[in-house]
C-alpha cells in the first residue's frame, strides 16, 4: 500500500513535470540548451515627405501580417507628436498617423521584430468566388481569348494554366497580336493586377500580395508583388515574371490586396524605403514574446519575470536540490560517509565561487589549521558553546590572514576564502576532532575525505551548465528530481560500501 | 562484485538501507525514541519494570550539582560516571577505587578532584550528547564482571548485545574489549563480537575487525565455544525490554554482573548490524518470519522459547 502510494506520487510528479517542461519546448518553443539564439528580422519601414503648410497631415501605412510562418514579436511606431491609430479590416492591418498641422520634412518610423517560425503551415483560407468575366475593352476581348484558349490547351489544371498565361506574358519575344496588350499592363500600376485582370476571363480566383524578401542589409523602395491562385482547395503563389510557383524561403507576406503601400495627405515629395537587417536573440525572449502572443501566462510565472539579481540567486538554488540528490545516491547507495547531512552541498556551492581545484585546497589549509587550534583549545578544556564560539571567531582569523596573506603573494584566488560558509567549517572542525578523538584519525580522515569526495561530485554536478539551464528554464524539472529522490526514499537494497563491509557473510 | 551482492542477498544479510526502512521506521515510533536515548529514563522505567539494572547512586544535572559528587560517592568504593545522553560509549569515566584522594581510573590513571568534576561539567554542557544538548551525569554502580571472562577480555566490561525484534530476541554477541579498542565494546573501536547460539549460550563464531578470529587478540584465548552463564535468564531480560519502552526493532545491552547476575545497561533504538558479522549468518530471514507473525506471544519467556526454536529453524 505504502509502496504503491509512494510509487503513483513518482509517476505523477514525473509526469507533471515532463509535461509542463514539453508544453514549453513544444508550444512556446523555448530551447532545451543554454545560450540558443536564433535569427531575428529587424524590418524598418520609412516614410519621408515634406509637410504642406497650413493643412493637416494623415498618413496610412499597412502593416505586415501575422502570418502563420513568420511571427511579429515585437513593434513600434515612431512619429514624433503623431497621433497613431491602428485599423483592422479583412485584408490586414493599417497604421494611421495624423497630425494637425506639420512642417518641412518629416520622417514616420515603423519597426518590426519578425521571427522565422520552425514550421511552416500553409493557409487554407477561405474559398473565394469565382470571379465574372470582366467587360474587356472591344479591340482586346479576342486577343485575351486566344491568349486563355492557348493556355488551356497546354495546360492541365488552374495552376499551370495561370503559369502558361503570365509565361506567354512575359516571354522574350511575345507574340505580335499581344504587344498591345502588354502595353496596356505595363502601363498600369502594378502588373500583377494586370495579370489578375487577365486570369478573371478564365473566372480563376486571384488575389495578389505584397511582401518583402528578408536578407541582411537590404534596401527596398517598393514591396514585391506576387499573384496567388486559388486552386480550389488552397492558395498558391505565383511569381509575375516567369510563373513559378512558391514564396522564396525568406519572404514575409506585408499585406494582401493590390492598395498602394502608403499613402500620405497633406504632404509632398513623399517617399517609403523598407530596410532589412538581421540580428540574433535568445531564444528564451523569443519564446516569452510568443506566448504573450498565444495568451499564454506561463511565461509570465517564470523565473524571467524576476529582476535579474533575483534571477541569479535562483540560478544556483534551483542546482541545490540536485546537489542533495547526489548526497542522497553517495550515502545511500554508495554508502560513502560524510560529516552533516547536507555539508558536501554548501561546500559544493562555495567551490563553485572559488573553483574546485582553489577551493579544496583552500578548504583542506583552513580545516587542517582549525583541527591544530581546536587540539590546542581542547588543553583548557573549555565548555561545549564557548569552544564552538571561540573555533569560529579562530577560522574568521584564519580566513582573513589567508587572504591576505596570498593577496600579497599575488594569488588572487585566496581572496575567494571569503566565500565559504564559516559556521560550516567551524561545524566540520569540531566535529572532525570528535571523530578523531573517539573513533581516531583514520576514521577522521575517511569521513573528511568523503566529504570533500561528495561536495567534488556535487558541485561538478552542480556545474552543468546544460542543466543549470534546464532548471532555471524549465523549474518544474525540480518535481522530477523530486520523483527521483523519493524513489530513493524506501530503497532498502545494499549499499555498495556494504558489500565490502560484509564480504566475510557472502563468502560462506 | 555482483556476485558479492547476489550471495549477501542469498545469505540474508541486512544492509543499513533496509534495517532502517523496514524495520526502524515502521517499528520505532519517534515518540518514543527518548526513552532508550536518556539512559536516566531507561533506568527509571525498568526499575519499575522488575528488570535488574546497575544501581543508581545519584544523578547530577546542573553544575551546581556537581560539588555533591563526594556526597554521592561517599559510600562507594567504585563508581561509574557516565551521561545520559551518551552513545557509543562515549564520556564514560569508571572508577575501580581511591589512592591518596585521588580517583583510580579503569585505564590504570589517576584523576584528581577537579578532574572528575571538570568531566562531569564536560558531560552537563552535551558534549556526549547528540546535537550538543544539555546532559546529566549519571553515576552509577560499577559493573564487576563474571570473572569467567577475564580470559577473553582486556580491561573493560565484556556486554551482550540482544537484537530484540518484535519482542523476539533475533540474534545474539558478546562484544569482547581488547587493548584497540581501549577497554571499549564497541566492534568499530577494535573490540571483538562472538556470536552466540541463542538455543544454548554458546559462543560460535567470533570477528575482529570485519575479519574471522579464533583467538582474542591480546589474551590469545580461544573464543568459541564459550558458555554464556545465565543464558536463558538473560534472553528473557533481553525480550522483557520490548515491552519496557515498545520500540519494535531495539538493541539491549546486557552486563553480567559476578554477583547480581544479567544486568540491563542500555537500550539502543538503532542497533548495528554488525552483529551479523559476529554471528557468521544474515538475519533477515528471522526478521521476515517475525514479520509475518499475525500474533506475538505474551510472554517474555515464550517469547525467548520462540527466538531459540527460530534460531535453529532459521
Amino acid at each position: 500500500m505504502r509502496q504503491l502510494h509512494l510509487l503513483l506520487l513518482i509517476i505523477v510528479l514525473c509526469a507533471i513535470g515532463l509535461g509542463l517542461a514539453a508544453y514549453k519546448v513544444v508550444v512556446l518553443g523555448l530551447p532545451l540548451t543554454p545560450s540558443e539564439q536564433a535569427e531575428v528580422w529587424n524590418v524598418e519601414a520609412s516614410i519621408s515627405f515634406r509637410a504642406k503648410p497650413d493643412t493637416s497631415v494623415k498618413v496610412s501605412l499597412p502593416l505586415p501580417l501575422n502570418s502563420p510562418s513568420y511571427t511579429i514579436i515585437a513593434e513600434d511606431f515612431i512619429g514624433a507628436n503623431y497621433g497613431l491609430a491602428i485599423e483592422q479590416d479583412d485584408s490586414g492591418r493599417t497604421a494611421l498617423w495624423a497630425k494637425r498641422r506639420a512642417q518641412g520634412k518629416q520622417m514616420l518610423f515603423y519597426r518590426a521584430m519578425i521571427y522565422e517560425d520552425v514550421e511552416k503551415v500553409s493557409d487554407p483560407g477561405k474559398r473565394p468566388p469565382y470571379p465574372s468575366v470582366p467587360e474587356y475593352p472591344e479591340n482586346f476581348r479576342s486577343v485575351i481569348q486566344g491568349l486563355l484558349d492557348k493556355a488551356r490547351q497546354q495546360s492541365a489544371d488552374t495552376v499551370s494554366f495561370s503559369q502558361q498565361v503570365i509565361q506567354q506574358l512575359n516571354a522574350a519575344s511575345p507574340a505580335p497580336e499581344l504587344r498591345l496588350l502588354l502595353e496596356h499592363i505595363s502601363n498600369s500600376r502594378n502588373p500583377a493586377k494586370g495579370i489578375s485582370w487577365i486570369l478573371a476571363g478564365a473566372r480563376i480566383p486571384t488575389r495578389i500580395i505584397q511582401g518583402l524578401r528578408l536578407e541582411d542589409g537590404k534596401r527596398y523602395s517598393e514591396l514585391e508583388s506576387w499573384i496567388q491562385v486559388h486552386d480550389g482547395s488552397q492558395w498558391r503563389a505565383l511569381n509575375i515574371k516567369d510563373g513559378k510557383e512558391g514564396l522564396p524561403a525568406n519572404f514575409v507576406i506585408w499585406q494582401i490586396g493590390d492598395q498602394k503601400p502608403f499613402s500620405v495627405e497633406g504632404g509632398s515629395e513623399m517617399s517609403l524605403q523598407f530596410s532589412v537587417a538581421k540580428t540574433l536573440r535568445e531564444l528564451v525572449d523569443i519564446a516569452e514574446s510568443r506566448a504573450a502572443l498565444k495568451g499564454s501566462h506561463i511565461m509570465e510565472f517564470s523565473l524571467y519575470s524576476l529582476p535579474v539579481q533575483s534571477q541569479n540567486v535562483y540560478k544556483i538554488l534551483l542546482m541545490v536540490p540536485l546537489g542533495a540528490f547526489v548526497v542522497v545516491l553517495m550515502r545511500n547507495l554508495i554508502g560513502i560517509k560524510t560529516f552533516g547531512t547536507f555539508m558536501p552541498v554548501l561546500i559544493a556551492l562555495a567551490l563553485r565561487e572559488t573553483e574546485l581545484a582553489w577551493g579544496l585546497i583552500l578548504f583542506c589549509l583552513i580545516v587542517g589549521l582549525g583541527l591544530l587550534l581546536r587540539a590546542y583549545v581542547d588543553r583548557l578544556k573549555l565548555l561545549l558553546i564557548p569552544r564552538l564560539a571561540s573555533v569560529l571567531t579562530m577560522v574568521v582569523l584564519l580566513m582573513a590572514s589567508t587572504s591576505v596573506i596570498m593577496h600579497k603573494l599575488g594569488l588572487e584566488m585566496g581572496l575567494s576564502v571569503a566565500l565559504f560558509p564559516m559556521v560550516i567549517m567551524t561545524m566540520t572542525i569540531e566535529r572532525m576532532s570528535l571523530t578523531w578523538d573517539e573513533a581516531g584519525p583514520l576514521e577522521a580522515f575517511k569521513q573528511g575525505a568523503g566529504s570533500l569526495l561528495v561536495a567534488t561530485i556535487g558541485y561538478l554536478v552542480m556545474n552543468i551548465d546544460a542543466l543549470q539551464h534546464l532548471l532555471f528554464v524549465f523549474p518544474e524539472l525540480l518535481l522530477v528530481v523530486l520523483a527521483a529522490t523519493l524513489s530513493f526514499g524506501r530503497y532498502s537494497g545494499y549499499r555498495l560500501t556494504e558489500l565490502w563491509r560484509f564480504q566475510a557473510l557472502a563468502k560462506r | 562484485m555482483f556476485r558479492t551482492l547476489l550471495n549477501l542477498r542469498r545469505a540474508g544479510v541486512v544492509g543499513i538501507n533496509r534495517r532502517n526502512a523496514e524495520y526502524i521506521l515502521r517499528y520505532n515510533e519517534r515518540s518514543l525514541y527518548p526513552l532508550v536515548d536518556d539512559k536516566l529514563r531507561t533506568k527509571r522505567l525498568a526499575i519499575a519494570a522488575g528488570i535488574a539494572v546497575p544501581e543508581l547512586y545519584g544523578v547530577i544535572e546542573i553544575e551546581h550539582d556537581i560539588a555533591n559528587l563526594p556526597t554521592i560517592v561517599s559510600e562507594h568504593k567504585d563508581f561509574v560516571v557516565k551521561p545520559a545522553h551518551g552513545s557509543g560509549g562515549s564520556g564514560i569515566h569508571v572508577i575501580i577505587g581511591r589512592i591518596n584522594d585521588r580517583y583510580q581510573h579503569n585505564n590504570g590513571s589517576l584523576l584528581t578532584k577537579e578532574e572528575l568534576e571538570y568531566h562531569i561539567s564536560n558531560i552537563l554542557s552535551g558534549m556526549y550528547s547528540l546535537g550538543g544538548q544539555p546532559d546529566q551525569a549519571l553515576i552509577e554502580y560499577r559493573v564487576k564482571f563474571d570473572p569467567l571472562f577475564e580470559s577473553i577480555s582486556y580491561r573493560g566490561v565484556p556486554d551482550i548485545r540482544t537484537v530484540v525484534f518484535r519482542g523476539i530476541p533475533v540474534a545474539s554477541m558478546v562484544r569482547l574489549p581488547t587493548r584497540m579498542s581501549d577497554g571499549k565494546a564497541n566492534l568499530h573501536q577494535g573490540a571483538v563480537g562472538a556470536g552466540i547460539d541463542l538455543a544454548t549460550g554458546l559462543t560460535i563464531h567470533a570477528v575482529w575487525q570485519n575479519r574471522p578470529v579464533e583467538q582474542h587478540p591480546d589474551t590469545g584465548a580461544a573464543i568459541s565455544g564459550f558458555q554464556i552463564p545465565h543464558w536463558n535468564k538473560l534472553l528473557t531480560l533481553a525480550s522483557q525490554c520490548y515491552e519496557l519502552v515498545g520500540l519494535g526493532y531495539l538493541g539491549v545491552d546486557v552486563v553480567l554482573d559476578r554477583e547480581l547476575g544479567p544486568l540491563v545497561l542500555e537500550l539502543n533504538a538503532r542497533p548495528g548490524l554488525s552483529i551479523q558479522i559476529a554471528n557468521g549468518k544474515g538475519i533477515q530471514k528471522r526478521l521476515e518470519y517475525i514479520d509475518r507473525l499475525a500474533e506475538i506471544p505474551a510472554s517474555a519467556q515464550e517469547r525467548a522459547c520462540l527466538a531459540q526454536d527460530l534460531f535453529v529453524r532459521l
